[in-house]
């Protein structure tokens, strides 16, 4: 019996031990924003919610997805505030009754990168679209999110408006990785492909190779970044104040300004666009 | 092979200088993977025990159905667990979402098919040798059961850390039930998944030199405990 007997209190032990260790729940000041891997791989995050946090005391924590999945993820009402990179998306986020207000808060700009080989000699091309069918034409290896993220959306614009379908091409030079930016500027340098990035992501990068910017500065490149408040009528448990709170200092002359002031290696990596108010505007 | 070797130097540094956010991210992988072996062992080892002892029809499709667990992607646990927990999703009032509890109940749901499977095949080869034994003696299954746990407990330690490495290893169900959100419910898995996209190889490398001193240092503990338990039970 008294196998028995020790056997039960060594499986009490482990389900008490399991109890234990299970934490509380998060506490209400703070809050989950759902955002892109290009916002948070840059280490703009890191740089400025700890100047936000210690003017609030609200705790921001992010989700760093794809736009798509982030999208998606406030879709099912798993966070209070969404900051992402795909206008119409966006724009459709709030039509659908998901999100309140959109904003613009700041912009970067797309670049190809590519390897010094440069097969399609696409080296200084002003034009994205010229570029684009110049890689068709060679056929040379091109790496792509593949991933319905805010990048990926942007690149499948660029092949429509340079009039190329990359569907029959899937597979072939034309390889999507379906996954984020990081990991797909990784294979495109494992495969001397050429990719599209935004160029945040680009400068923080650190296993560039021999790689380099290649097309750089057409309009068409232009990447903005919106935020919105996930509507609390649809989500109960959006912590709509706190939330609206962090989109406020993001928003303000103070959050637009650390934006700005965010480097890395001596460049700035985002610019601030939000539409100030007449009061702000001073500052 | 640079990237080897700056590694070993990064890992050597991360280590020495006790760098508080690695430290932190050490602490929850541990928190979270020994949760989820207990829990799974609290689970696994009674599911195994029953199935290991009775014999009743369908049996068999339940030991194929549990070995073939064993091998769940770790990116559908996830899935599953997210679409649970979401706020969308039938479970989401609890609140768990993005939190160190959800990686557990995901990775306890990973490996409790392992710890159950595993420690069926040791309970039965065990039970096999003392059945007759059990019969003569009438013994009640409850208190066979008890007696074979007890009797195959260095092996079943073996068995909970198999469970334990599978844990504190996957990154595919934490990352999307955890969101690899930072001081929050970022591990050893996700950050390194997070270094190789940000392109930062010697880091993730020696992070994962990191991951995989700490699994031998918990087996370590786990073989010294059990030898100094040996020599008391046998002195």
């Amino acid at each position: 019996m008294t196998t028995t007997k020790a056997g039960m209190r060594f499986a009490m032990a482990l389900v008490l031990a399991a109890g234990i260790s299970v934490p509380a729940v998060a506490d209400d000041a703070s809050i989950i924003v759902q955002s892109t891997t290009s916002t948070a791989n840059s280490g703009l995050y890191d740089y400025m919610l700890p100047i936000f946090e210690k003017k609030t005391g609200i705790k921001v924590n992010v989700v760093a997805v794809g736009t798509g999945q982030a999208i998606k993820n406030a879709q099912n009402c798993d966070g209070d505030v969404l900051l992402v990179h795909a206008k119409s998306a966006e724009e459709k986020f709030v039509a659908d009754g998901f999100g309140l207000k959109r904003s613009d808060v700041m912009y970067n700009d797309f670049i190809i990168v590519g390897p010094p080989s440069d097969p399609a000699k696409i080296k200084g091309d002003k034009s994205a679209g010229d570029a684009l069918k110049k890689i068709a034409g060679a056929k040379a290896n091109f790496a792509s999110r593949g991933d319905n993220s805010g990048t990926h959306k942007a690149e499948i614009k660029l092949w429509k408006a340079a009039g190329v379908d990359i569907k029959d091409s899937s597979g072939q030079w034309y390889r999507e990785t379906g996954s984020g930016m990081g990991a797909t500027l990784n294979t495109a340098v494992g495969m001397g492909a050429y990719a599209l990035t935004d160029r945040g992501t680009w400068i923080s990068f650190k296993n560039k190779g021999d790689f380099e910017i290649l097309v750089e500065g057409d309009k068409s490149l232009f990447n903005q970044y919106g935020i919105m408040l996930v509507n609390p009528e649809k989500c109960p448990n959006v912590k709509a104040k706190a939330g609206q709170s962090f989109i406020d200092w993001v928003l303000s002359a103070d959050g637009q300004n650390t934006i700005r002031s965010f480097q890395l290696d001596g460049k700035q990596l985002f610019f601030p666009n939000a539409e100030a108010e007449p009061m702000q505007k001073a500052g | 092979m640079q990237d080897f070797a700056e590694a070993f130097r990064l890992a050597f540094t991360l280590v020495l200088s006790g760098d508080p956010d690695l430290l932190e991210i050490i602490g929850l992988s541990l928190r979270v993977s020994l949760s989820a072996m207990l829990i799974s062992c609290a689970f696994g080892l009674a599911i195994g025990a029953t199935v290991a002892v009775l014999r009743f029809p369908g049996r068999g499709a339940v030991i194929v159905l549990m070995n073939s667990l064993m091998g769940l992607p770790p990116v559908v646990v996830g899935l599953v667990v997210y679409l649970m927990l979401s706020n969308a999703g039938p479970l989401g009032f609890l609140q768990l979402l993005y939190t160190p509890t959800a990686m557990i109940i995901a990775q306890s749901v990973l490996i409790t098919p392992i710890i159950a499977a595993l420690s069926r095949q040791v309970l039965e080869d065990l039970y096999s040798e003392y059945a007759e034994q059990f019969r003569s003696l009438c013994v009640p299954t409850h208190t066979a059961i008890g007696a074979l746990l007890w009797d195959a407990r260095y092996s079943l330690l073996t068995v909970a850390l198999a469970g334990f490495g599978r844990a504190v290893a996957e990154v595919g169900a934490v990352i999307i039930v955890g969101g690899n959100i930072a001081h929050l419910t970022r591990v050893m898995t996700t950050a390194i998944a997070l270094e190789t996209s940000k392109g930062d190889l010697a880091l993730a490398m020696a992070l994962g030199m990191v991951l995989l001193t700490i699994a031998i240092l918990v087996n370590a503990s786990v073989m010294a405990l059990r030898s100094t338990a040996a020599r008391h039970a046998y002195a």
